[in-house]
């Protein structure tokens, strides 16, 4: 379980992310969602520690991230998976070179271990053929697959994504959305997803965090959200033609209803 | 001014966070033979043709320049030898090093940087600027010497190709005895330490640019201009100060 606990952040005297705590749980995917520029690249890389925030606290599993010094926090790291907006694949290494990568580095293994969790993890996200190929070679949505199993070679307890769908079609999105979700049921991991997508947020949204220009709105889950009374929330998820129908036909049947019982 | 010694501290401190022990000795071995490959050894050819073509050139132009019968015909080779020997090999030859491999690193390392694989690895916790820089600091300092003896047999052969031309007034003959005429070691050892010293300011600035970019592809661009420009320009002074250490 991550929690943070009132983190500023400014640049420039401009303040970014304006006192915000949260929590995020163990087993599920949590998102960050909000409207572009509303601060959640910013959020994800200072609970990460790319960023370290004016005040607040980052809390993993207790363990305090902003009074952690570079040998701590890079320890803390090898617990850390994360899945880039532009997925970050090493274009100079093979897919399968860059699953082994993280191993490599830090795992103690044999080099016939190191390769055979690997293609585990390769096998896990459905890409066992692609490991000889370069990321240049490979569609968006396998290098995504790829990240993945990138991201979960050391078996991390903490996985972070910006963005997962950005660039791909919806059915791809899905599949992606369902792998991540997948994954951190099986592995429990604690998973923290920065998204404006809504389709994600009706598929995964196990803890929804909604951040509107670095304030937290509103904080609840996939059966909540749409429910929900607040008005920027409103706002912000029926922006989409799609949604204002759903919404509308829900009122409906709801109004319908209450005209029967009565 | 202000901006210049900014940039001179981000520069320290990048290159005390390249300059440590790596992480995995292995993977810094493996990362070491693919820089010496890419960087150095594809330079060679280009190395071999232009110290052939110059050392042509330099034998011909002296050979006019000197037309007084005065001056004893193996001067020619004489000189050919002291040009290339203390200055072409080494310092002209790493400028031109430093447009081909400066530009190469410093837009490497920015791609690697705008497209978030170097805060990939540090979220992986590992030391992304000792893992990409140190090899390739090392990998030249070790690579351009070899380079640069290449370009010392290289450029003289060209001169001595260009003795056999008549209309010239060399003779192969003359021009051999200019060679070896007054040979002094210390000079091929000259040639070499700075070349070394070359290597690590092309290595370590183009790093920097690189390392710094901010942006997207425009930047990464600009970066390995800035970094050419300024890696030759440490050169040219690098040149004056070892020139004045070492020989005066
Ligand atoms: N390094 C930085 N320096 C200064 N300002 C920054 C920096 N990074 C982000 N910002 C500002 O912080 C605000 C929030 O940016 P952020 O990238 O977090 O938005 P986002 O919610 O991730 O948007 P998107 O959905 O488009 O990715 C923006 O106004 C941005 O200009
Ligand atoms: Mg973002």
């Amino acid at each position: 379980m991550i929690t943070i606990n009132n983190i500023i952040k400014s640049f420039e005297g401009r303040t970014v992310l304006k006192n915000i705590s949260a929590e995020f749980e163990e087993g599920k995917t949590n998102l960050i969602i909000g409207r572009s520029g509303s601060g959640k690249t910013v959020l994800i890389k200072n609970i990460i520690g790319l960023m370290r925030p004016d005040s607040g606290e980052i809390l993993y599993d207790g363990r305090d991230l902003t009074s952690m010094n570079k040998s701590e926090l890079n320890m803390l790291r090898r617990e850390m998976g994360m899945l880039f907006q532009g997925s970050a694949l090493f274009d100079s290494m093979t897919v399968l070179e860059n699953v082994m990568f993280p191993l490599d580095m830090f795992s103690k293994k044999t080099y016939k271990e190191r390769r055979k969790r690997a293609e585990f993890c390769l096998e896990r996200v459905n890409l066992s053929d692609a490991g000889d190929l370069y990321p240049s070679e490979i569609s968006g949505g396998m290098m995504k697959r790829a990240a993945i199993a990138r991201a979960i070679a050391l078996n991390p307890k903490y996985l972070f994504c910006d963005e997962p769908n950005s660039g791909l079609d919806p059915k791809t999105s899905l599949l992606i959305d369902d792998l991540i979700h997948d994954i951190t049921v099986e592995y429990k991991m604690t998973t923290v997803i920065n998204t404006h997508d809504m389709n994600s947020v009706m598929n995964i949204g196990d803890n929804i965090i909604f951040i509107k220009e670095g304030v937290k709105e509103w904080q609840g889950n996939k059966n909540e959200v749409i429910s929900s009374d607040n008005k920027a929330l409103n706002d912000f998820i029926f922006a989409s033609d799609l949604f204002r129908k759903v919404k509308e036909v829900e009122e409906e049947e709801l109004k319908a209803k209450e005209h029967k019982t009565i | 001014m202000n901006k210049a010694l900014h940039k001179l501290g981000e520069y320290v401190l990048l290159m005390q966070k390249a300059i440590t022990i790596p992480d995995r000795w292995s993977m810094f071995f493996k990362q070491l033979l693919k820089e010496i490959y890419k960087l150095g050894f594809d330079s060679l050819w280009i190395v071999i043709i232009i110290s052939i073509f110059i050392g042509t050139v330099i034998a011909i132009q002296i050979s006019l320049n000197i037309s007084s019968p005065l001056i004893p015909k193996f001067t020619i080779g004489y000189t050919t030898r002291e040009i290339i020997l203390l200055e072409f090999s080494s310092s002209i030859m790493c400028l031109i090093l430093a447009g081909k491999i400066g530009s190469n690193i410093a837009s490497e390392i920015g791609t690697m940087r705008v497209t978030e694989q170097i805060d990939a690895m540090e979220i992986m916790g590992v030391n992304s600027a000792n893992f990409l820089i140190l090899p390739k600091i090392v990998g030249l300092m070790v690579f351009i010497p070899v380079l640069v003896i290449f370009s010392m047999f290289t450029g003289i052969l060209g001169g001595i190709a260009a003795s056999y031309s008549t209309g010239t007034g060399m003779t192969p003959a003359s021009f051999e005895y200019g060679l070896q005429f007054y040979f002094n070691q210390f000079y091929v050892w000259y040639s070499i330490i700075k070349s070394v010293i070359y290597a690590f300011i092309i290595a370590s600035i183009a790093s920097y640019y690189g390392y710094n970019v901010k942006g997207g592809a425009l930047e990464v661009g600009k970066a390995s201009t800035d970094a050419v420009v300024m890696s030759s320009i440490m050169i040219l002074l690098a040149d004056v100060i070892l020139t004045d250490l070492m020989l005066t």
